[in-house]
């Protein structure tokens, strides 16, 4: 089986790498990892991971310039139903638009919308640091306990059209999409590769799901 | 809710710990890596290193550091020192760095917070402002490591990096750094309640109730030390511990 993670110069790719790298070695049967932003390499995948953080435009743009990147990942995720995971910004970019520098369109994806959160003056922008997520029971959130907390970096948030589609949630002080989910797509806005050993549960519990 | 954060910080010279803790079970204890897993263990919600190689030709060894330290320790990593270029903060990403934090580059270029912000996001971009009172409720910067005076206004300057882009302030109190005494919340309590992002307060911190005054009279959204942890007086656990019973949120 292979796990594709996706290069597309994001920051965050490292990271997330050694992460997957790291829960995938103690799995019974581990998947051959692999890093490109080959089409050819990508179209072999049998899950997916979008890593991402900077702004909305800026990752959009860079997975565009590379030739035929997108296109083998429409095909995958929604042709063949692949599993799926977006992080922070690979996650926003399942929206079908953004409103951060203006307005950009997403994947469209799931539907809804990328908007700037909306916090009482004392509230910091970025909502940086670790907070508590309450979600919907899920094999992708399997033992992991309601309020743990993770590891959020953002100034923008998904806001889903469908409640159905937002997994979890966190607080400052109004309720944030904290996951996203709809069929084989997965996404989180916390970053799982930097909240210890509870966002290493929800990279195991990722390379553990077979979405139906 | 959000938590605040308490964030040991590492002076690494020549990809050595200069002062590092005294465990008992550490078996390298000038090994950052080490130190570094250790901090993950016992709870620590991010981790600094603080390269202060002199030399520019030693500089490949904090590299390797980072490189094996984002393998061990799954918390976000921010790495300063020395960081004077687009290409020095995009090795530090690359090598597993989650965040960069600069000091005397940004004062003498202001337009690199600017481009690093619009090419990596700002949550990346850390700026550290080393500031010294000057007079009431007034602190003037210092670049090179606390070495060099400027005439520029700390407040001022934090207001102009957090809108061209920085993702936080990592504030230092060059009067209270090294003293215990803790924090100078005056500083931090003007900058924090005057710009929208976070502050990390950093200088002076001598005992737990310090931590608690930097979140309730500073304002700060994290608390960084070094002596503190190094020396074993306290563990992150304790702080975190002695800031819970204070009804203070902190990840435990």
């Amino acid at each position: 089986m292979k796990l594709v993670i996706i290069n597309y110069g994001s920051g965050n790719l490292h990271s997330v790498h050694k992460a997957f790298e790291a829960v995938n070695n103690n799995l019974e049967n581990p998947y051959e990892i692999i890093v490109t932003n080959t089409p050819s390499e990508i179209l072999n995948a049998d899950k997916l991971v979008l890593p991402g953080v900077g702004a909305f435009q800026d990752c959009k743009n860079a997975i565009h310039k590379i030739d035929g990147l997108f296109e083998s990942l429409e095909q995958l995720v929604i042709g063949e139903k692949k599993a799926f995971m977006g992080i922070c910004v690979g996650m926003q970019l399942l929206a079908e638009k953004s409103l951060e520098f203006g307005e950009c369109e997403g994947f469209g994806w799931i539907p809804g919308e990328v908007i700037k959160i909306e916090a009482p003056a004392d509230y910091k922008i970025p909502h940086m640091g670790w907070n508590e997520v309450t979600f919907r029971n899920h094999e992708l959130l399997n033992n992991i306990s309601q309020n743990t907390d993770f590891y959020f970096v953002h100034s923008y948030y998904f806001r889903t059209q469908k409640n159905e589609n937002c997994i979890a949630t966190t607080k400052y002080p109004n309720s944030i999409t904290a996951a996203v989910l709809k069929e084989n797509i997965f996404g989180t806005q916390f970053h799982p590769e930097k909240s210890h050993n509870n966002g290493k549960q929800i990279i195991t519990n990722f390379l553990e799901w077979e979405p139906s | 809710m959000l938590k605040k954060r308490i964030i040991p910080c590492l002076d690494v010279d020549r990809g050595r710990v200069v002062k590092g803790v005294n465990f008992v079970d550490l078996i390298d204890a000038g090994d950052p890596v080490e130190q570094a897993k250790i901090y993950n263990s016992e709870g620590a919600d991010e981790l600094c290193f603080l390269d202060i190689t002199a030399s520019s030709d030693d500089r490949e060894t904090l590299f390797e550091v980072v490189k094996k330290t984002a393998e061990n320790c799954f918390i976000p990593l921010t790495v300063g020192g020395g960081v004077r270029t687009i290409d020095d903060i995009s090795r530090l990403l690359h090598h597993g760095a989650d965040k960069v934090s600069i000091n005397t580059a940004a004062v003498e270029n202001i337009d690199l917070v600017a481009k690093a912000a619009k090419k990596y996001g700002s949550s990346t971009i850390v700026i550290a402002v080393d500031a010294k009172k000057n007079g009431d409720n007034s602190w003037n910067i210092f670049t090179h490591g606390g070495r060099k005076p400027t005439d520029i206004d700390a407040l001022e300057y934090c207001i102009e990096v957090a809108n061209l882009g920085a993702g936080e302030i990592l504030l230092t109190s060059m009067d209270r750094d090294g003293t215990k005494k803790g924090f100078d919340n005056e500083l931090l309590s003007t900058v924090s309640s005057s710009i929208d992002i976070p502050v990390i307060a950093s200088g002076g911190v001598g005992n737990l109730e310090h931590f608690v005054e930097g979140v309730l009279k500073g304002g700060a959204s994290a608390l960084l030390a070094a002596s503190i942890f190094h020396f074993g007086e306290y563990s992150i656990k304790d702080v975190k511990t002695y800031l819970a019973e204070q009804n203070i949120a902190v990840r435990i």
